[in-house]
Formats: structure tokens, sequence, C-alpha cells
């Protein structure tokens, strides 16, 4: 039945069959996909984005600095389910920003672009956390020592500044995309939960205990378990090598 | 310094103990734990009260009610893992079933426990729509119109999102004389008109008033009189279809919890409350349709429409423990809906 669908051609670690009993469905792996695609793209977007905002708050004095630094922790504090609903309220097709972008043929709540959107307000904050304090250890003067040896800044922020940020931006990567792929809360509002579009992982497991299947829940929590480890290994193998390489 | 903080400490977790302590003691009076769905805040606030008045006036006994509550499998769930509620009152007959089978603390029989099948109020499925009814919605056919978005929750999380499901199934089978290949090409269709399913349904109903999002909202009865008194009669209209599904959101004594406790006696007088004038006149105030109408006060008794219910018993459902699996289980046709898409 579900053989010829090529979401599953696409994603072949388990056909359905496999672990009989366990409800490993179609829907099972669109919804993993969807879920560590999601939370891989929001940790790229935050690892740009946060290492700007740390970039800015480290080396940058201006009115108003203090408060920025305090909004970064905001997600930290504000309950996931806020955060939720008021990303909806703002993105839904008749919302503040939702309205401006209906017009232009871009939807964003509901669709798998919101998922990522509330994944990446939800993931910022661990960047910015991880790189600013290690931006703050370096020293203007290396900078100034390359610029005098004749570095473009280009070279400089290549061959100088970005090595030795490595290994922290790694760190942020890792632990935004962790919390983005348990993410719940703030996602749920936003997501549409449409099955086999919409539909995250950790839903499947509420709707698994709704139907009071624990081994079909322990099933994809289990899947996700494995699969969060993995890529998390990889991620800190990466780390270590690159502090060897650079640090 | 550590010394002081050491002392601090202490000196609080003390106090700490001390205050449950005075807890413990200011609780001696018999305690009801209630454990409810979501739509019955605003009966069961009013109702416990009176029950309270009541049970203080007969037996002069203070009874204290902790009332929960939330999406209705997570309360059976909550109850299985282990909650000592002493009395259920859940959406669906399915959820309390799943206590009864899971931990025996619930009497198989308890259905027959209570008049009407054990359920004091039922309340059916009606539309909700934008005032003046643009897009002219009377029936469920005109759902599935050009251009209609309906709201309605995800029948995988949502006890309610199961019965305008059933609501819509009912009137496809009428409407295709029990065909079920066209039957699940209407649901197929329907669903695909729904622009975002929402795990609760108050979810919903926030998305369709609040969020301004789509035609028209498949709701309950009660929630749907509740959106008119909170967000503006003139806003909205609520269009009765000619069939709907009648929803019995079942109560129930834990057994296994009250005889633990020793508060049988004042769980099964709760319950039985219920059903009284008192009970069944708060009941028709929060826009349910009481079990038991003549009741209640002629002035109490909202004006509510005439629609041709049918109940989850009928062939077609043949009872939740049948309905559920079929429908909406693991493989059920909710599934085969969205995987044929």
């Amino acid at each position: 039945m579900t053989a010829s669908s090529p979401a599953l051609r696409r994603w072949r670690f388990r056909k359905p069959s496999v672990i009989p009993g366990f409800g490993l469905t179609l829907g099972f792996s669109r919804a993993l996909q969807l879920s560590f695609g999601a939370s891989l793209a929001a940790a790229a977007v935050n690892v740009v984005f946060g290492t700007i905002v740390a970039w800015v708050l480290v080396r940058y004095r201006f009115p108003g600095r203090r408060i920025v630094d305090a909004m970064v922790d905001l997600p930290f504090a504000l309950p996931t389910a806020v955060a939720g609903i008021a990303l909806t309220t703002l993105y839904a097709p008749k919302g503040w920003i939702g309205g401006l972008l209906a017009p232009l043929g871009i939807k964003v709540a509901y669709t798998p672009l919101g998922i990522v959107i509330a994944l990446v307000f939800i993931g910022l904050p661990f960047v910015v956390r991880t790189v600013g304090p290690v931006m703050e250890e370096i020293d203007m003067e290396v900078e100034e020592a390359a610029a005098t040896l004749g570095a473009s800044r280009l070279q400089t922020l290549r061959h100088v500044v970005f090595p030795m940020l490595a290994p922290a931006i790694l760190t942020g990567f890792a632990l935004a995309f962790a919390r983005a792929v348990g993410e719940y809360g703030s996602v749920i509002f936003i997501a549409g939960n449409l099955p086999m579009k919409t539909e995250i992982a950790p839903l499947l497991i509420v709707i698994k205990l709704e139907e009071y299947n624990y081994e079909g829940a322990t099933a994809i929590a289990a899947m996700m378990l494995v699969l969060s480890f993995a890529m998390l290994l990889v991620i800190n193998l990466l780390q270590s090598w690159s502090r060897r390489r650079y640090g | 310094m550590s010394i002081t903080r050491r002392s601090v400490l202490i000196s609080s977790i003390l106090a700490a103990t001390a205050q449950f302590g005075g807890l413990g003691l200011a609780f001696a009076d018999t305690t009801l734990i209630s454990v409810s769905y979501d739509p019955t805040r605003e009966l069961y606030k009013a109702f416990n009260e009176a029950f309270i008045k009541h049970w203080k006036d007969t037996t002069g006994e203070t009874v204290t009610i902790q009332q929960s509550h939330g999406g209705s499998g997570a309360q059976a769930r909550a109850v299985i893992d282990g909650l000592d509620a002493d009395v259920v009152t859940l959406a669906l007959e399915s959820d309390i079933n799943a206590i009864a089978e899971r931990t025996g603390k619930i009497k198989p029989d308890w259905r027959s426990r209570l008049p009407n099948n054990s359920a004091p109020y039922t309340s059916t499925i009606v539309f909700l729509v934008r005032k003046g009814n643009p897009k002219e919605i009377k029936d469920w056919g005109d759902l599935v119109k050009e251009g209609v978005e309906v709201i309605t929750p995800n029948p995988k999380t949502s006890g309610g999102a199961r019965w305008n499901y059933l609501a819509a199934w009912n009137w496809a089978n009428t409407q295709f004389g029990g065909d079920e290949g066209k039957i699940k090409e209407f649901i197929g269709q329907l669903y695909a008109h729904v622009p975002v399913l929402d795990t609760g349904a108050r979810g919903s109903t926030l998305t369709f008033a609040q969020k301004d999002l789509g035609d028209v909202l498949l709701a309950w009865e009660n929630e749907a009189y509740l959106v008119l008194d909170e967000f503006g009669a003139d806003n909205f209209d609520i269009v009765a279809p000619p069939t709907s599904i009648l929803a019995e959101p079942p109560v129930a004594v834990v057994d296994g919890n009250v005889d633990a406790k020793g508060t049988r006696k004042v769980a099964e007088a709760y319950l039985e409350y219920l059903y009284s004038a008192e009970g069944q006149t708060l009941i028709a105030k929060n826009h349910y349709r009481p079990a038991k109408p003549e009741l209640v006060p002629a002035q109490d008794l909202p004006k509510l429409p005439d629609i041709k219910l049918v109940t989850i018993d009928d062939p077609i459902f043949g009872g939740w423990k049948k309905a559920q699996p079929y429908h909406f289980g693991d493989g059920g046709i909710f599934d085969q809906v969205y995987q044929a898409q």
C-alpha cells in the first residue's frame, strides 16, 4: 500500500512491515523527515543570524544594547505555548505579518515554513549565548596584527576569526538542533498538523498515546532518540576535529 | 557565610513542611477529585458550587472539590497512570472504557448504573458561520463547495473532532445510500477543505473566532453558544444542519479509588446530583441538552434547534468499540483518507 509513495522512496530507512505492530506507517517517516529537516534548517538559520547578533552585541556599543541583549533570552523564559500562539497570531493569513505576506502568495502559518520559523525563534538564544562569550575572548590585537600583515577584512574573518569561533558555533548548532527536534509546545500551534503534510514527530507520539498505544509511542520516541543521538555524535566528532585543527 | 546559608535552607525546608502539614489538616474534610474534559469548565465551576452547598445543607459535611480539565484522552490516561480521581466526566465512552479495561478501577457495568446511559447531558455538532452566512452553508454537503474553508480539530487527538467526523459520515451515509466508496470520497473532500487541524476543540474555536480563519467551524453546540457569548453575537451565526449526531458525554464513579479512600457515598451523590432539578437547570443554562428537560423550569430551557440526531450505537457506527478503531485507529479510514491525497 505504501511502497509506491514517493515520500517513502526518498526516506527508506525502514519499511512499515519491518517492526510489526509498532505502527511504523508512512506518516511516521514523513513526520520524522519533517521534524529533522525543519530542525536542521532552523539550526542553520540560527547559526548565521545568531552569530551576527552575538557579533553586534559583543563588538558594538549602541543605545538600547542592554535591552536587545535581554531580548535574546526571551525564548528561554517565554512558555513555549505562549510563543507558539503569539507566532501563529502574527503569521496567520489575517495576522500582522501574515497579512502582509498573503498578497505575495506566501503562506507561513500552517505550512512547514511556519514550523521552521517557530524553531528559529526558540533556538536563537542557544547560538548567541554559546558564541558570544567566546567572541569576547578574542583579542582585537589579533585582527589588527592580521591587518598589518596585509590581510583583507574577508581573509581576517576567514583565517583568523572563524577558526576561533568554529567550535562554539558547532556547539550552538547542536544545542539549537537538539532543542528543535523535541519541541512540541510552540510548534503545535503554527504547524497546522495536517497528516502527511505538517505533522511533526512529537505530535505522532501524542497521537499514539491518545490511542493508548504505548508501544507505538515508545517506538517513535526510541527512533527519534537514536537519530538525535547519532546526529549529535557526529556534531561532537566534528567539534573535536575542529578543535584539534584550529584550537 | 556557608553556615548562614545552610541554616536558611534548613529553616525554609522546615517552614515548607509545616505548611504542608497545615494543608493536610485543612483538608481533613472530604475531598473529591473530579476529572473532566475541556469545554466543561464553565459548567462544572457552577455545578461544583451548587453541589458543595447542597451537601452541606443535607448532611452538614463540608466537601472540597478539586476539579481538573484537559483533553478527554489525556485525562483518561492520567487516571490510568494513577491519578486518584473519584469521579470522571469525559467526552467519550471509549475513554471511560479505557480506564475500566486497563486498570479495572471502574466496573464494566458502569454505563447502566446511572440514567440515560450515564450521560446526564447530551450535545450535538452544529455549524458556526460568519455573520449573515455569506457562503450559504446550510447542510453538510455545502462544506465541500468551492472556496469554503472548514475549521475542525484533529480526530486523532480531539474527542470533539471525532463527533464532527461521525456527523459528516452520517450525512454522507444517507446521501449516498450507504455506498462506502462515495462516503469516503466525501470525507476526503471535506478534510481537503480543512486548512489546519488543531489538537483540541478549544484550539479550533480560537482559530476560527480569534484568528479569523475559515468560513465555518464544526463545533459542539454548547461551545458555539459560548463563542456567541464571548466574542459577540453580532459576528457569528449558528447554523443547525438538518441532521447531526447525538454526543453523550458519560460520567462514572472510579470504584477502585472511592473504595480505597472511603468517598463512595459523596462521589455517587455528586453524579446523582447532576440528574437533579438544580443540576439539570445548570446544564441547560450552559447550553447542553439536559437528559431530563422536564425538571428544568421553562424559562431556563433554551430554545435549541430541532435536529434529527443519530447516536453512536446506530448500526452505521455500531458503538464506540467498533467505530473507534475502524475510523480513527492506526490505518483506519481517517488515515486512509489522508494517505490517498
